[in-house]
């Protein structure tokens, strides 16, 4: 019903508008989209008010279902989450799990008994869904809402109905299992209850709708209905699978139902698993076990229980509702309840024991190779760590439903958590949110039978992204060595040391798997993205040595012969010494007299660690004339500054501040040498729509100035003198950048030109013969009459259409061809662009973008605010070292081939990435694909080789070897990846999909991928959990909310005021990051400042809203913005040492820098700040956000776990969606 | 016929006028028959310095196609205040200011002896000078360095109000800013690249494209400080421009080896009178280019810049191997024309050892009135001084330059005006005084002529067109009438008016009068402009076979002789000379290629068709004086015979002037006679040839090839080269005589050629 009334809402998941998640969702799977919906509000609502959420999630709860299965799982053990494990222990943990269905459905009633409460007063289930959809408008209003909704449902009702109900359901169970994980556990039978569960929360409603609703709806509902007093638990699964299932279900719900009923009946099982669980639960699991049980009594009271929080004041409410609706669930919550109270301290405790249970949970294929570690949790990844933690990692929604308790029991830090999180938003924010939650369809409301409850997921549920850090951090104390084949490294978010013992250090390469499949069959069945992410000229920390420079003489690198990799320590020296064996292509090759060297009786040369190239995964070659262009030994590199001084630009100031930085920047070129000059050369040029060159030979008293005004042709008019060295031409220079700003302070020239700045520039290069980098610095749209003149086409309404794409395109060819040129003569592109209006970045960029250079956007630049920013990325960029004229090449061994390439760079053939320019920030990910078999014994190489020039005008070739293994197992394969490293794939993918395909076929694309992902894990590694149960891979159970965030972004779900340049720029961006950056980038790092313990930074804490305190004050990075959120009711000392000003309405909201203030407190935050700027490439602005500030709404685009303002999922509601998509693809 | 002199010398004094015929055949059968056509010579812009200007307007006849001015063969009715025009007969009332006009006080026009009058026009704005430098930059560093030293001297010979600008070239064209504070700014054109003036004012920022003007602001006015960026004041940029052209730099762009340095003189040339045209249309303007070498990119390119591919020589041209010829001489054709359009006018300086364009680009100068000067290298003081000299000043201390003249010839009735040849272009005035039949730049009444100078002489062709059975009154007098406006190089705008009037002659009953009118040395030159107009455009043999014909038609018609008897052949003291002028011509660099590089002959050939009668005959037949113990300086033949062991020799052949001393004169300078007290005359023979070849390097613009040589010096060849070869290798035992030198030639002496002209005048059967 729903479904029908949603769809023309927005099925896609991505339908931002509606109120997310309903309309949305409820339109994919009619249950599905509820659930979101719901979720969404819900999410948020989740945490926080545990007590209002109580109502005002009541919504989501319906949703929630499977997250209660989830929870059960969760319970039983984070471990069981995560593991899919089940095969192990699991055998006990599945019936828990299945009992977690029970109890979901427990849950769900539970939850959904809240909302009923809400809704209670409504009449219907399908009221509440319009209340769902009314949810999102306001937290009280459910009620009222529901009215209003109910009216649209009625078209749909019975869909809706059914589906609004059940998604609801399922989602609610998510929450509900945080709560009364218990009922998880039955998960897998749950799913498809947990619909029903939640009809079982809605049972009272829905019988109403039953009535009312045609014979699917009332299927379901009935079911439902039935369901409710024997088996809500069913419901519960349902919830989950509800969404799927329900359709289907509804015929056989009750047969489900009993099953599911019956599931409770494995209550018993939970019981037994229980025991075990329970223990384990004790802390959080209680729910678990009590899972089964609880969710009936819980409903009512549980929930308030389980949300605690809430119980406080939505208990009442809740439980009014709830009791009403679940009476008969209620009972075992009830019990569950107060286990789940007292529950949540214990869990953490107990935690441990939980991981155990995940272990068990771990599919068959890990538990083989974890089994060991098994006990641990996770082997491989977290073996060392703590149960408890594990659990949560690897239980994607398992360990949702423990995690409060599991997190809070491991670790210490929970406590923490567990402590804010609740503390602050989670009441109020909730409720607002609520509204979200209930499910859109108005027509639901209509619809009087549909009823749907929300089950809330606890956000502390699901897999934390900082929990993982945090973990990660903790366990990363040793040195990182390189030397052991398929190891993967720490995550990028922590400090760690590299000792390269042969393989390439992480910071130059990650790659996504460190078990590659043997197969290409293997590969393509599990869809995990086989890349490599290599940034080949990355700086290394003082305390790493760079890049060993080695000299083979004249005769150049050795080389194999047929595939030309370069020596590496994976050629195998044989016949005494005389050949080796490359270990790419297996060829042998005559090792030339003078590099002879005898072996040892391991057969490894004795000279092994005295050369870099046979011990060592990094280092460079000096390269011989014949790998110079022309066979010609280069020239020194030039740098070329060409400044807009059009009226713009004038007027800005934008043109005053370059010259008067060039003065001093100058002397910062890059060099190799600290002690020596820099050989760089520079030259200048100025430009509106005519250009103008300076002549700043040293021999001059006063610089010249060359005017060319042939636009259409452009030529260089002077040699002599145009690149000069700084120091002999210091004064003229000097002389030259004091006049610029005065020579064009009246100038009302607005026109300017565009593609002959570069091809001045390239012209430039081309005369001096030599590489060099262009600094372009542009204010407009290129109007005037010259070739690349380009238009304004900025149009809105071609968003969301098939038409959207070529707002990504290239507006004219001129500028592919330009940049195939620029590249061919070795000339990189750097654009500063400071625009007033629409530029149009997607064409502008072009040329930057492949030749290795960066675009550098500053929108509506006033010298006042944004001059730091500017000047700090333009220092950087103009000192940091980087190579000309590059060429990369990524040999692999036999059975992979390197098929594709992501990153600023420009490609004539399928093989030779050309870059004009290479810097040490730019990366660029490679794909592999199979094209043979690998074996296990040898494993897979690469060797990535870049040539290139070096800024002293040297040329080297920089080599990077990376061993990788090889496995037959898909079980190795994911415990083996690397999270941020797929995402850093993906979303290079996802933005160079969008040249050629619609944003929305993009992300269907993403999220099937991502399905399928886990879909094959859960299907071939975690078999024995039950269908409902969402079970995530240990590595990659950050993959959804990575995944979400990147859905979320705005290239690929632009909010009404993201503009068109805004996305291509950010389109562009991505292309070209590395791992961490593109991690910040998306799930932003958000550290509480409240209070600083030495030396450390603080825990961050998640994105969302209801994590951050009134009283706190918070900074977020994104690697491009920083904001400092100030709560509003934030101490007065705290205020006072941070801004000089006791008081929260005294601050100075546009601050772009914090006061120096003498205390510890404020010079501690300074010092951070400065650590997180000094760690990224580009300057990030302070901005100062005041809660409740109208500038808050920019600041909470970047909370990615909450629903975003264009329309994002939440992470609760995506993280059911995409177990939705699982559940498809494994039925 | 001293009479005939005299008055031919008078008048030439008083309207620089020279007329082949001083008395006209009265018909045009009758002037056909006489081989050298009715024509002159006239200087416009001879000087005068005992003519003051009046400061009034002349008075113009009041027909519409006539327009003649009010001139002393009018007759005027003093009573009525009524005159007659005498070209139309048209009776005109004098205007007001004439009031008190009356027998005894005659406005100066009605007075004979201002046959020429200049005017003084005070209507309409003055515009300053306008000198625009086009600069080569591909030069060696010490050409560079002279050249630009001679354009800063320059400077200050300009006058101060002058409006100077700066273009400079090699690889790019590059127009110097000249307003501007602090940095040297300079707009910068590709030097392949073919622009329209309007591109290259656009570019130049002096108009606004357009597409921008429709954009909604309104165009912004005329900016004066924007169009003179590039134009300004002496006074004012005096010090940066010599800054500016202290530091110009050779061109910077590296010249492989064996190549030419790519050099974009068309384009240069290009925005140059783009540049005029955009902002000072109409008005007087020189452009000065001054090149190196020849252009070798872009539109105007002469030659390749592969070294191994030679500029085109005679040969290659005779072959149709020039393969950029016709191409670049089009465009700058095309250019020229564009430029007199507007008044400006183009010098050529071209410094270099080997050719420079100048073939194709000596249309420039040609059409616009400009110089050509042609050295070896801007670091020889033929340049510097010729430089110098174009800026000389006349007594008055004006500049001896005048810019944007309009010449109109009127005629009476019985003439009509054929054309002209000299420096000008036609503008395509029909009126009733043009001829159908054309000669030199024909079919117009009036011509422009962008850049004179007091010595700027234009040879005028005319024909009698009354016909046989109309006979004119007897006593009646042709009359013509030329009317030169210019703009004077003290901005006034001036008309000179010239008339002149000539008695018919019945050629049956008055031969020998029209004989002892006819003016030999006028005649030659003017026919010698015909040749080198119909040598510019036809092949040379066929020029001289014309030649010949015209000359033996005149020998029969003129002389006196028995049928076929060659010794018999007289002619009258009035032609006598003509036949050696002719000879002459036939050898002159003029006429004959070989040996001389196309550019040559078209630097000779320019000079020839703007100088003035005495010049050009110089330029005909050189000058030689001799030096000797035997007596004072004397003029002698311009033979072999006169090249004597103990005489020192003086040539001016107008572009060069050459000391020759005579082997035994050589010898004892060689020993170092003249450095001995005792041998003091000898000291002032050798300087008395020095002395007057200073005089004569003095007032000569261009400025001759100075050379002194001796008996056997590589540069004897100069004198060789002009003497008449009376002594030969071939003929030398023959003569057995020890005087003179005999010339390795197999030219025919002008014994032989008068020989073979007698023979060919008295044959029956021509």
């Amino acid at each position: 019903m729903n479904v029908n009334q949603h769809t023309p809402m927005a099925s896609p998941y991505g339908q931002p508008q509606p109120g997310y998640g309903q309309p949305g969702f409820a339109p994919v799977d009619g249950g599905y989209p509820a659930p979101y919906a719901p979720y969404n509000g819900p999410a948020s609502a989740y945490q926080p008010g545990p007590p209002p959420q109580g109502p005002a999630r009541g919504p989501p709860t319906s949703g929630a279902p499977s997250a209660p299965q989830q929870y059960s799982q969760y319970s039983h053990s984070q471990g069981d989450m995560q593991n899919g494990p089940p095969p192990m222990t699991q055998a006990p943990p599945r019936p828990a799990a299945s009992q977690p269905y029970n109890q979901g459905a427990v849950n769900l009633s539970g939850p959904q008994p809240s909302y009923p409460q809400h809704y209670g007063p409504q009449p219907s289930m399908q009221q509440v869904t319009n209340q769902m959809t009314g949810m999102q408008i306001t937290s009280g209003p459910p009620t009222p809402a529901g009215p209003g909704y109910d009216p649209p449902h009625s078209s749909q009702p019975p869909v809706n109905t059914a589906y609004s109900a059940a998604p609801p359901h399922s989602y609610t169970q998510a929450p509900p299992p945080a709560s009364s994980a218990p009922t998880q556990p039955p998960a897998p039978s749950g799913p498809p209850a947990s619909q029903q569960y939640y009809g079982g929360p809605p049972p009272p409603s829905q019988q109403p709708f039953n009535s009312s609703l045609p014979p699917t709806s009332q299927q379901q509902f009935t079911s439902h209905a039935p369901p409710l007093p024997s088996s809500q638990q069913t419901f519960p699964p349902s919830s989950y699978s509800g969404p799927a299932p329900t359709p289907s279900h509804a015929p056989a719900p009750p047969v489900s139902q009993p099953q599911q009923s019956f599931p409770p009946t494995q209550p018993p099982f939970s019981s037994a698993p229980p025991p075990n669980s329970h223990p384990a639960f004790v802390s959080g699991p209680p729910p678990p076990a009590q899972g089964s049980f609880q969710p009936r009594a819980p409903p009512p009271s549980s929930q308030p229980g389980s949300f605690p929080p809430h119980g406080s004041s939505p208990i009442s409410m809740p439980s009014g509702q709830y009791s009403g609706p679940m009476p008969p669930q209620q009972q075992p919550p009830p019990s569950q309840l107060p286990p789940y109270h007292s529950g949540a301290p214990p869990p953490r405790v107990q935690m441990p024991p939980t991981s155990m249970a995940q272990n068990n949970h771990l599919p068959p294929g890990p538990q083989g190779p974890p089994g060991p570690p098994g006990s641990m949790q996770q082997p491989p990844p977290q073996p060392g760590i703590q149960g408890g933690y594990p659990p949560q990692q690897n239980g994607a929604f398992g360990q949702v439903r423990g995690p409060q308790p599991g997190y809070a029991g491991p670790y210490p830090g929970q406590p923490n958590y567990g402590a804010p999180a609740p503390a602050p938003a989670p009441a109020p924010a909730a409720q607002k949110r609520l509204d979200p939650d209930s499910i859109p369809s108005p027509q639901a409301s209509d619809m009087p039978a549909v009823q749907k409850s929300r089950h809330r997921i606890d956000p502390d549920a699901i897999p934390s992204p900082i929990q993982v850090i945090e973990d990660d951090k903790a366990k990363s104390t040793e040195p990182f060595a390189t030397g052991v084949r398929g190891q993967a490294p720490p995550l990028v978010t922590t400090n760690f040391q590299v000792k390269d013992q042969g393989n390439a250090s992480p910071r130059f390469v990650r790659c996504t798997a460190y078990n590659m499949p043997c197969t290409a069959d293997m590969a393509k069945q599990s869809q995990v993205p086989l890349a490599a992410v290599i940034k080949p000229l990355a700086t290394l920390p003082p305390d790493e040595t760079p890049p060993y420079l080695v000299d083979h003489g004249e005769g150049g690198p050795i080389r194999c012969n047929r595939c030309k990799a370069y020596m590496c320590p994976y050629m195998q020296f044989i016949e005494g010494g005389r050949r080796f064996q490359c270990g790419f292509c297996s060829c042998v090759t005559e090792v030339p007299p003078h590099y002879f060297q005898h072996l040892d009786h391991t057969g490894k040369r004795v000279d092994c660690y005295d050369r870099p190239e046979l011990s060592l995964g990094s280092y460079e070659f000096l390269a011989t004339v014949d790998y110079c262009k022309n066979n010609k030994i280069p020239q020194p590199p030039a740098y070329i500054f060409l400044i807009d001084v059009s009226y713009n630009a004038v007027k800005s100031g934008m043109v005053n501040i370059v010259c008067q930085e060039l003065k001093t920047l100058l002397d910062y070129l890059p060099r190799e040498n600290p002690e020596m000059d820099s050989v760089v050369r520079v030259g200048f040029v100025t430009y509106n729509k005519v250009l103008h060159f300076y002549n700043v030979k040293s021999s001059l008293a006063q610089p010249q100035m060359l005017v060319v005004s042939d636009v259409s042709d452009m030529f260089v008019p002077l040699l002599d003198g145009f690149l000069v060295n700084v120091n002999e031409s210091r004064l003229v220079i000097e002389s030259l950048l004091d006049q610029i700003p005065e020579m064009f302070a009246e100038t009302r020239e607005t026109e300017t030109v565009f593609g002959p700045v570069i091809q001045a520039g390239l012209e430039a290069l081309k005369a001096a013969d030599c590489s060099g980098k262009l600094f372009v610095f542009h204010t407009s749209l290129p109007i005037a009459e010259a070739p690349g003149k380009l238009k304004n086409r900025e149009d809105k309404k071609l968003i969301g259409t098939d038409k959207e794409k070529s707002l990504f395109q290239s507006q004219v060819g001129f500028y592919n061809t330009l940049a195939k040129e620029c590249v061919a003569q070795g000339c990189c592109v750097d654009l500063f662009l400071f625009p007033n209006q629409y530029v149009d970045v997607a064409t502008l960029g072009v040329v930057p973008v492949s030749t290795g250079g960066s675009v550098y956007k500053y929108t509506y630049f006033q010298a006042l605010s944004d001059k730091e920013r500017f000047l700090n990325d333009l220092r950087r960029d103009v000192q940091k070292l980087v190579g000309f004229d590059a060429v990369m090449r990524v040999r692999t061994s036999t059975g992979i081939r390197a098929t594709d390439f992501f990153g600023s760079f420009f490609m004539s053939n399928t093989t030779d990435v050309e870059l004009a320019g290479l810097d040490c920030d730019k990366a660029v990910t490679v794909e592999f694909k199979h094209d043979d078999k690998l074996s296990e014994e040898t494993g897979a190489l690469m060797q990535c080789a870049v040539l290139y020039t070096s800024c002293s005008g040297q040329r080297r070739l920089r080599v990077h070897n990376m061993a990788v293994n090889c496995c037959s197992q898909l079980a190795d394969l994911y415990r083996n990846c690397e999270t941020d490293t797929i995402i850093n794939f993906f979303s290079k993918y996802a933005f160079r999909g969008l040249l050629n395909n619609p944003t929305k076929a993009v992300r269907d694309t993403l999220i099937n991928q991502c399905a399928q992902i886990l879909a094959c894990y859960r299907k071939n590694c975690a078999s024995p959990s039950s269908a409902g149960q969402l079970i995530l891979p240990e590595c990659m159970k950050l993959l959804p909310v990575y995944l979400n965030c990147v859905l979320k972004s705005d290239v690929l779900m632009p909010g009404a005021d993201v503009s068109l340049d805004d996305r291509a720029y950010l389109r562009q961006l991505i292309g070209c990051m590395d791992v961490p950056e593109s991690h910040v980038f998306f799930y932003p790092r958000l550290l509480p400042l409240t209070k600083f313990e030495s030396g450390s930074l603080p825990v961050a804490v998640r994105d969302s809203e209801e994590r951050l305190s009134k009283g706190g004050v918070y900074l977020l990075e994104t690697g491009l913005h920083l904001f400092l959120w100030v709560g509003a009711s934030a101490q007065q000392e705290l205020l006072l040492n941070i801004f000089g000003t006791p008081s929260f309405s005294q601050i100075d909201p546009s601050l772009t820098s914090l006061p120096v203030l003498d205390n510890p407190f404020s010079q501690r935050m300074r010092e951070i700040i400065e650590s997180f700027r000094a760690q990224r490439s580009r300057y990030m602005k302070l901005m100062v956000v005041k809660q409740e500030d109208k500038s808050e709404l920019i600041f909470r685009h970047f909370l990615v776990e909450d629903k975003s303002a264009s329309g994002g999922a939440s992470y609760v509601d995506f993280l059911c969606h995409m177990h939705k998509e699982i559940r498809q693809l494994l039925s | 016929m001293t009479s005939y002199q005299e008055f031919i010398q008078q008048n030439e004094d008083r309207d620089g006028v020279r007329f082949s015929w001083n008395l006209w055949p009265s018909s045009r059968l009758e002037a056909t028959r006489l081989v050298v056509p009715v024509s002159c010579l006239f200087t416009p812009l001879k000087e005068r310095p005992d003519l003051p200007p009046v400061q009034y307007e002349p008075v113009l006849c009041s027909r519409a196609n006539c327009k003649a001015v009010l001139n002393p063969l009018c007759q005027v009715d003093f009573r009525a205040k009524i005159w007659a025009c005498n070209f139309c007969f048209q009776r005109n009332p004098f205007p007001p200011s004439y009031a008190g006009i009356s027998d005894v006080n005659q406005p100066a026009e009605l007075m004979p002896q201002f046959s020429t009058i200049e005017y003084i026009v005070q209507r309409g704005p003055t515009a300053p000078l306008i000198f625009l430098y086009v600069v080569d930059t591909c030069l060696e560093e010490e050409d560079l360095q002279a050249l630009k030293e001679s354009l800063q001297m320059s400077l200050s010979l300009l006058p101060p109000n002058a409006l100077v600008g700066l273009i400079t070239f090699g690889r790019m064209v590059q127009v110097h800013e000249l307003s501007c504070e602090g940095i040297a700014k300079s707009y910068v054109f590709r030097g392949t690249k073919d622009l329209s003036s309007k591109q290259i004012q656009e570019m130049l920022g002096l108009i606004k494209p357009a597409a921008s003007v429709q954009q909604g602001r309104p165009p912004a006015p005329q900016d004066p400080a924007a169009t003179c960026r590039f134009l300004q004041p002496v006074h004012r940029v005096d010090m940066n421009l010599t800054d500016l052209l202290g530091e110009l730099q050779r061109d910077p762009w590296p010249v492989p080896q064996g190549k030419r340095p790519l050099r974009s003189t068309g384009v240069a040339l290009t925005v140059a009178v783009g540049l005029l045209e955009g902002t000072f249309p109409n008005t007087g303007a020189r452009v000065m280019l001054f090149i190196g070498g020849p252009p070798t990119q872009g539109p105007g390119m002469v030659v390749g810049d592969e070294l191994k591919t030679p500029i085109r020589s005679w040969h290659d041209i005779q072959k149709d191997n020039a393969r950029h010829l016709k191409k670049a001489t089009k465009y700058y054709e095309a250019m020229a024309n564009r430029s007199s359009v507007n008044g400006h006018c183009i010098d050529i300086y071209a410094c270099a050892l080997d050719q420079t364009g100048l073939l194709e680009m000596k249309c420039l100068s040609n059409i616009t009135g400009g110089h050509i000067v042609m050295g070896d290298s801007f670091n020889t003081s033929l340049f510097k001084q010729t430089f110098q000299r174009v800026f000389s000043k006349d007594y008055n201390g004006d500049f001896r330059m005048a810019f944007g003249g309009v010449l109109e010839v009127k005629t009476s009735r019985e003439v009509k005006v054929c054309g002209t040849i000299g420096p000008c272009v036609s503008l395509n005035s029909k009126g009733s005084c043009v001829s159908e039949n054309e000669m030199g730049i024909g079919g117009t009444s009036q011509w422009k002529v962008c850049g004179l100078n007091p010595s700027t002489t234009l040879g005028i062709y005319f024909e009698v067109v009354n016909q046989h059975n109309a006979p004119i009154p007897q006593g009646g007098r042709g009359a013509i009438q030329f009317v030169t406006q210019y703009q004077h190089s003290n901005m006034q705008r001036r008309i000179r008016v010239s008339t002149i009037a000539r008695n018919w002659a019945d050629a049956q009953s008055q031969i020998q009068h029209i004989e002892s009118s006819f003016d030999q040395e006028a005649a030659a030159v003017l026919m010698a402009r015909l040749g080198v107009f119909r040598a510019e455009s036809e092949e040379g043999p066929d020029v001289l076979r014309w030649l010949d014909r015209q000359l033996i038609r005149l020998c029969q018609k003129f002389g006196q002789f028995n049928k076929d008897d060659p010794t018999s052949f007289k002619l009258s003291e009035s032609l006598s000379l003509y036949p050696q002028f002719m000879f002459h011509l036939r050898r002159s660099p003029f006429l004959q290629v070989f040996n001389n590089s196309p550019d040559e002959s078209s630097y000779y050939r320019h000079h020839f068709v703007r100088q003035d009668l005495t010049q050009s005959l110089i330029m005909i037949q050189p000058i030689l004086y001799s030096y000797s113990f035997h007596g004072p300086p004397e003029p002698v033949l311009l033979d072999s015979s006169s090249i004597l062991p103990d005489r020192i020799l003086l040539m001016d052949s107008f572009f060069q002037l050459v000391i020759y001393h005579g082997e035994t004169i050589a010898q004892w300078r060689k020993a170092g006679y003249q450095e001995m007290a005792e041998y003091e005359n000898f000291k002032q023979l050798l300087l008395a040839p020095l002395d007057d070849a200073q005089e004569i390097l003095q007032t000569r613009f261009p400025m001759p090839r100075y050379v002194d040589t001796e008996h056997g010096g590589s540069q004897a060849r100069f004198l060789l080269s002009k003497v008449n070869p009376s002594q030969t290798h071939n003929n030398l035992y023959a003569w057995g005589q020890e005087t003179g030198a005999p010339i390795l030639t197999d030219d025919v002496s002008l014994q032989v050629f008068m020989d073979h002209l007698k023979k060919l005048a008295v044959s029956s059967s021509t």
